[in-house]
């Protein structure tokens, strides 16, 4: 049995990822465990746990191996200040 | 969830014993600054962090800007200035040894850390020409630009910078440890400090540490009356695992305490509730001073403290006619007159005058200077928006000279708060401490967020450095003493209680945390009564004394999440303790009671609390027990006035 997380902070690009748990080093609240696999990206095991202060990301060698991304509710709205005052005014 | 075996070794019940002279419990920026000081007076320093130091603590992964550093060669106010006024603002409910160390040592840690490899100033001048930079020093500063005293720095440079330092001068630095407990003289709640306890997050060993002094520089409480078992990570503004252990194992040795009656509304994170600090449309902190619009653009005014409206945005960053200076920051939330500086008109006026919902943060129309500095450099430099707010919205297709970025809720809290949601936040209780930022039991140095009203980078840094000097100065003129191992075996058996249970029939560290929260929302919320409060207190003990035993662990991570929560839980009884110790409300303190029983021969006092074999002892203190600021500081610190190292 399987339950989808109440958010997915971490996203690995496998393709990019050599699996050198960097980011598992530097985590502070210690939200991933290291892969069985050797090479492969580290498990989120404590998704939860993530404060998304982002220094996974800030620790990876490779651009782009390691996203971190807020929560579908962070997600905050932004518009062309152009748009919005033409909106505005219909 | 995580099926696999558990990755580590576990190492339950086994012992490591590691003598120091000096131990620093957390890893943050001020227990790294403590160690660093007491490393360079000679000592053998041993720093104890639960996380991973090069980035662990609430300033780990950046910090935007630097308080109050009043000697900074720009600056046009001084120490004392800025600590009264600090003091002033708050009615005096402030640590005013602690502040006056942040003015007056401030800028001495940044030219440190500087020297250590962090970044302080503009050093590739891309701000060459703007108001905000001094062009002879290449300083940044924020907020008042003519009295230069909150500098911009590039946060996230400084963390490592200190690990490298920490490991150059040869501090023992353990990693992935959480401390447990303190060690004292015999095993004697009260008496002199001789370590700590600790267990490791990811094997379960466990450390007995015995050292000569010891520096608690742990953070605040959190997580108290916020949570959510989903998204635990998103209770508060500080880290997940940043709740407070300090406080607690302080309170159980015997230490004391004041304003810890002191809560204040939720003004981030909260249970999930906010949008990201900083993340989503606002004008404070790391985006003083955006412009403010409606959903037609229409700008809403700036107004300096008699309630002129400012046309230039230069306006925003000078004193009123007649005001010296002005503050702004993490500590000031509803300033007084003397430091009130310039904010848009309140929201409640602009509905009345038509103005459109939702509002939005606007760059656009800044001075480009002003634009790139706030979105470029603050929001790339501040704790939490380097990566997920800077990059990812750059990445986007986020434009500050293009975008307008949607508020929430009605201010700088990114949310609409209910009255019970409520923080240790902007100066809360702490650690009670005297001039050597010394508790009242013997060894046992405290600074950064453990202390009595503390906030801040600057404060963190500043005031562990100084307690780092302080505890070393106790660990040259005192031996070492034995630990008792009957305090140790009794501690062991607490911390490790929960892996016996049963988990079909045990409770975990969510369901006790949330139950906790709910107890003190109901219990000791917004308004306090003496009844409610002392049910409140019931509740807890019988969490403590039926619940505890029946909690369950799965591995070593879970038991440190576990023991966390059981910390909340004496935090917890702490809060309600000071709540049923203060009978009169106090504006200052936000504490505000339905059933006001007593005179108001309280009203200036800080009021003490320590425990004693379960007994509650409490005193009252005059705010300004501490005396003169500069004479004192200067009777204490002769030999750092002089400059020497040891």
């Amino acid at each position: 049995m399987k339950e989808m997380p109440a958010a997915n902070p971490i996203i690995f690009d496998k393709s990019k990822c050599m699996g050198c748990n960097r980011c598992m080093e530097i985590c502070q609240v210690d939200i991933f465990l290291p892969n069985p696999e050797k090479g492969k990206p580290p498990i989120v095991a404590y998704p939860g746990e993530c404060w998304y202060c982002g220094c996974c990301v800030m620790e990876c060698p490779v651009e782009g191996a390691i996203e971190l991304q807020h929560p579908l509710m962070n997600r905050v709205h932004w518009i062309e200040k152009r748009l919005l005052i033409e909106q505005g005014n219909e | 969830m995580y099926d696999n075996a558990w990755p580590y070794p576990l190492e339950y019940d086994r012992e490591e014993i590691i003598n120091a002279d000096v131990l620093v419990l957390g890893g943050g920026v001020a227990g790294c600054m403590a160690a660093i000081a007491a490393a360079r007076a000679g000592q053998k320093v041993l720093l104890v962090e639960k996380g991973a130091t090069k980035r662990s603590g609430a300033g780990g992964s950046g910090c935007d800007h630097w308080e109050s550093a009043a000697t900074n060669p720009c600056s046009k106010v001084t120490p004392e200035e800025l600590t009264q006024a600090m003091l002033h603002d708050n009615d005096g409910f402030n640590n005013g040894i602690s502040h006056y160390i942040e003015c007056r040592e401030g800028y001495d840690r940044l030219l440190d850390i500087e020297k250590m490899g962090g970044k302080i100033r503009d050093t590739e001048d891309e701000f060459v020409g703007a108001d905000f930079r001094d062009d002879e020093t290449k300083l940044m500063f924020a907020y008042d630009y003519e009295n230069k005293f909150t500098l911009r720095i590039w946060g996230t440079t400084f963390k490592p910078a200190m690990h490298k330092e920490l490991r150059r001068l040869g501090v023992q630095i353990l990693d992935r440890v959480m401390v447990t407990s303190l060690l004292t003289e015999k095993g004697a709640q009260g008496g002199r400090c001789v370590g700590a306890t600790g267990i490791h997050t990811r094997t379960g060993k466990f450390y007995i540490f015995n050292a000569k002094s010891s520096i608690i520089c742990m953070s605040r409480p959190a997580r108290v009356w916020l949570f959510s078992a989903e998204l635990p990570g998103l209770c508060e503004f500080r880290p997940t695992q940043c709740i407070g252990d300090g406080h607690a194992m302080g309170w159980r040795a015997g230490a004391e305490f004041t304003m810890m009656e002191k809560s204040v509304r939720a003004e981030f994170s909260a249970s999930g509730r906010s949008y990201p600090p900083y993340g989503a449309g606002n004008n404070h902190n790391t985006w003083y001073a955006a412009s403010i619009i409606d959903s037609r653009g229409k700008e809403i005014p700036y107004a300096d403290r008699d309630g002129n409206i400012l046309n230039d945005v230069k306006d925003r960053f000078r004193p009123a006619k007649g005001q010296k200076f002005f503050m702004k920051g993490g500590g000031i939330d509803f300033p007084k007159y003397e430091i009130e500086g310039p904010e848009t008109l309140s929201f409640s006026k602009m509905m009345e005058e038509g103005y459109k919902l939702p509002f939005y943060a606007d760059l656009t129309t800044l001075p480009e200077e002003e634009r790139r500095v706030i979105w470029g450099m603050m929001v790339g430099q501040e704790g939490k928006t380097n990566v997920p707010i800077y990059r990812n919205y750059t990445k986007e297709g986020f434009d500050p000279a293009k975008h307008v970025l949607q508020c929430y809720g009605t201010g700088w809290t990114s949310a609409s708060f209910l009255p019970q949601e409520r923080q240790l936040f902007g100066l809360p209780g702490g650690f009670f401490n005297d001039w050597t930022l010394s508790t009242n039991i013997q060894g046992l140095y405290v600074a950064g967020d453990a202390l009595y009203a503390s906030d801040c980078y600057g404060h963190a840094a500043a005031t562990g450095y100084y307690a780092g000097r302080h505890a070393a100065k106790y660990a040259l003129s005192n031996d070492l003493l034995q630990w008792d191992r009957q305090q140790v075996d009794k501690e062991k058996v607490r911390v490790y209680a929960p892996l016996k249970n049963d988990p079909h029939s045990s409770i975990g560290w969510k369901e006790l945390n949330m139950a906790i929260a709910k107890t003190m929302q109901n219990y000791c919320g917004e308004v306090k009564y003496d009844d409610l409060l002392k049910v409140g207190l019931v509740r807890l003990k019988e969490y403590e004394e039926n619940i505890i035993p029946q909690t369950f662990a799965y591995n070593p991570h879970e038991l440190v999440r576990l023991l966390e929560v059981f910390d909340i839980l004496t935090v917890s009884q702490i809060i309600i303790e000071a709540s049923l110790a203060r009978k009169i409300s106090v504006d200052a303190l936000y504490f505000k009671r339905g059933d006001a029983i007593e005179d108001e021969s309280s009203k200036d006092k800080l009021i003490v609390i320590k425990q004693h074999e379960g007994e509650i002892i409490k005193r009252e203190v005059s705010v300004d027990f501490f005396g003169d600021l500069k004479e004192n500081y200067e009777k204490y610190n002769q030999d750092y006035i002089r400059g020497d190292r040891s």
